[in-house]
């Protein structure tokens, strides 16, 4: 069902709700015109005409500045016209259902939304309810899926580590509420990542885990040994100081990356963060800032891998 | 549909069906007379026996008509979602003459006034027997207790919390001892608040990769842990609605036997989905319990066969398009299912290869048990409710082919055997297909 609804007859892309069910020929397809759009951004004049005339929605039901910029970036690279709406502190308020606001904002012409959203399967809501020819994409969901964040990461391994099919890949921290992690163990493991593991205390990692293709470990050194990529997930203030952790330095002090931590993973390890990092929580400055982290480059591959989902969806030929 | 008027009174025969009767255990073609709003005889007319009309039924069953344990007729308080005259509709063209309706209203039935008026509405329907359960608490806010006493004299068959959270421990105890003083019998959906706050599916693999947050099992094990603790502390009679896991079904096999004053049942859906079916966040298939593993779903087709379960109910929920078109969290739980339940039932029991008496045991003779009223069989003296129904006949489940004025289903689109074609309350026919 996830195939048929993003994923038309043709093989051709319609939307993008999740990396789960996507083809990994569809996943190179879309790192493949990334590759182009990372030499346009390069250039002294970064602007293409693909999507000129379009108009493309940025639809935020949960506030977002930074992947909300990141889009917009992306789709005025493409030359068209970006409408953001923080739609968190309008419509809703008003009592608009999200279905009203969609439909309203398709009124006024739109060819493409992106949506962001603190309910699970929003974005497929959406999608279902388009008319044909306008297409979503989920800019997170939930804890469910962020599509276009597991796909920059795709880019971003396979810019460094090449091929996917000998990887060693952990991703560390809180999974159960992580729609980034979910997008990216899908990913992954189409792509044929053959270690894939989730580092994590109990009260982090969901139930079942398991059953999604990965290795579940509690201890660091275990977890991170031999590893050729890892991830770390954005620890959210509220799950701090409650009921899942009782703080956030003993959780540093278990599953805060430091140089000696990843010191058990392969010496050309490259270490990942979806952003916005907390320092000295999931992740030690030494490391964050160190030569093996690539956290920065994410944030360029991601216009660029924006870039191309975007293109493939408003031009489609 | 034409609903055929009789006056009380009048006499009727039934001739040619095929009589299942799951008390009786009966299976044999044969011959119903009805005088008077009751079976005068079977097979054989009484002495100087005329009858003013005779419905050949040949190739239909003639079955006792349904006992649904729980279905929502929105009213008061949810008119916009469905209402009386609607859902009674539903009712009979479902086979169901007979049912509970939980007190989770708006306001809840926690007032002899309203009991009274909802069942003052139902009769001058003229459909099927409503009997109400009357709110354990007031409000159903599970802090003080209703009017248990005057709540039954207006007719109520038990109490019961709905789908608001059961009450706090200390609470339910106080709930469980005063029914018991007089012999009521409490039913409760076992779910601890705390476990289950905030979740919305089965935690399993479905919650996980969906990102939805987790129902665990033993929000369910927990509660009917508790439970059967009051029980065994209060004497209190209880009756566990709506089961959802394996785990639970042991503990009440466990608690049955050791004589445990205990029955339960489990909603129809659970029969036959399970979290899989939640699919891409299809909020048609949100529902109060949530659905569980597929091996939870085999357990309960188990246990509803060994008669563990008692009965299985519709627990019909109609719900307006505007609460279902949401995301999947924000979706009203609940299903309509009046219409479903007989071929729901059929189905299990064909999978389960069980005979046709057996298979609607638990929608008939069991369900009476189970609520303690006079209903449910077929035999001389007993009321004339009755169900016919093409057994054979297929149909595809479509908004318009439902009477509810609820469509949301997870069955939308599927095809269902079995076809109600004449449904009989107090010797009257009051639904023809």
């Amino acid at each position: 069902m996830t195939k048929s609804l993003q994923v038309d007859n043709e093989g051709r892309l319609r939307h993008l709700l999740t990396t789960e069910g996507l083809p990994a020929p569809m996943i190179l397809r879309i790192l493949d015109t990334a590759d182009q759009f990372v030499s346009v951004n390069e250039r002294e004049v970064k602007k293409v005409p693909l999507l000129r005339g379009k108009s493309i929605f940025n639809v935020f039901f949960e506030g977002s500045t930074r992947t909300r910029t990141t889009f917009e970036i992306a789709a005025k690279r493409l030359s068209a016209d970006v409408i953001n709406l923080n739609v968190a502190v309008s419509s809703t308020s008003k009592g608009e259902t999200l279905l009203d606001t969609v439909f309203n904002l398709q009124a006024m012409d739109a060819d493409m939304f992106v949506v962001r959203h603190s309910q699970s399967g929003a974005a497929h809501l959406i999608a279902r309810h388009v008319k044909p020819g306008v297409a979503v994409i989920n800019a997170g969901d939930g804890r469910h899926a962020h599509p276009t964040q597991g796909l920059l990461d795709m880019y971003t391994i396979r810019h460094y580590k090449k091929d996917f099919s000998a990887l060693t890949v952990a991703i560390v921290g809180d999974v159960m509420h992580s729609r980034v992690a979910r997008s990216q163990i899908h990913a992954l493991k189409t792509l044929g990542v053959p270690d894939l593991r989730v580092v994590g205390p109990k009260t982090l990692i969901p139930a079942e885990a398991a059953r999604l293709g990965v290795r579940v470990c509690h201890d660091m050194a275990e977890g991170l040994r031999d590893c050729d990529v890892v991830v770390m997930l954005r620890l959210q203030n509220e799950r701090m100081n409650g009921a899942l952790l009782p703080s956030a330095s003993e959780f540093f002090k278990c599953y805060g990356l430091t140089a000696e931590k990843l010191s058990t993973a392969k010496p050309d390890a490259i270490v990942m963060h979806p952003g916005p990092m907390n320092r000295g929580v999931e992740i030690d400055s030494s490391v964050a800032d160190g030569r093996q982290s690539v956290i920065l480059p994410q944030v360029t591959f991601g216009i660029a891998v924006r870039m191309a989902v975007m293109s493939m969806l408003g031009s489609p030929s | 549909m034409k609903a055929a008027r009789e006056r009380r009174g009048q006499r009727f025969a039934i001739e040619g069906a095929r009589i299942v009767d799951p008390a009786s255990r009966r299976d044999s073609p044969g011959s119903i007379y009805i005088a008077d709003g009751k079976i005068a005889a079977l097979d054989r007319a009484p002495d100087g026996f005329v009858a003013d009309e005779t419905i050949d039924a040949k190739g239909l069953v003639a079955c006792p008509g349904l006992v649904d344990l729980s279905a929502r007729l929105r009213e008061p308080g949810f008119e916009y979602k469905a209402t009386l005259e609607t859902e009674v509709r539903a009712a009979l063209a479902g086979g169901v003459t007979t049912l509970a309706c939980p007190p989770d209203t708006d306001p809840p039935l926690d007032e002899p006034g309203l009991v009274e008026m909802l069942r003052r509405r139902a009769a001058s329907l003229e459909g099927a027997r409503v009997h109400p359960l009357g709110a354990l608490t007031v409000g159903l806010q599970g802090k003080k207790l209703a009017e248990m006493r005057l709540l039954a004299e207006a007719g109520c068959v038990g109490f019961f919390q709905g789908q608001a959270p059961t009450a706090e421990t200390a609470t339910l105890l106080q709930a469980m001892r005063y029914a018991s003083t007089f012999g009521y019998t409490v039913w409760l959906r076992p779910q601890h608040a705390g476990l289950a706050a905030g979740g919305v599916a089965h935690e399993g693999e479905v919650a996980t990769r969906l990102g939805l947050a987790p129902i665990p099992v033993i929000a369910e094990t927990i509660a009917v842990r508790a439970i059967l603790e009051l029980m065994e502390a209060t004497g209190a009679r209880v009756h566990l609605a709506r089961l959802s896991s394996g785990r639970a079904v042991d503990l009440v096999a466990d608690a049955k036997k050791r004589g445990a004053a205990l029955t339960c049942d489990v909603g129809v859906h659970h029969l036959h989905l399970s979290d899989r079916d939640i699919g891409d966040f299809d909020s048609n298939a949100n529902l109060a319990p949530p659905l569980r593993d597929p091996a939870d779903r085999d357990r309960l087709r188990r246990a509803l066969a060994d008669g563990i379960i008692d009965a299985v109910c519709s627990d019909h929920t109609p719900v307006d398009e505007d609460a279902k078109q949401v995301p999947f969290a924000e979706a009203e739980p609940g299903a309509t299912a009046l219409e479903l339940l007989l071929p729901l039932v059929l189905k299990w029991g064909n999978e389960m290869h069980l005979a046709l008496a057996e298979a609607l045991a638990p929608v008939t003779s069991r369900a009476a048990a189970a609520i303690g009223i006079e209903a449910g069989r077929i035999a001389p003296g007993a009321a004339a409710d009755l169900c016919l129904f093409d057994p054979g006949k297929p149909w595809i489940v479509l908004p318009s082919a439902l009477a509810s004025q609820g469509k949301n289903t997870p069955f939308l689109g599927f095809e269902m055997t079995g076809r109600v074609a004449r449904t009989v309350v107090g010797g009257r026919s009051v639904y023809v297909d």
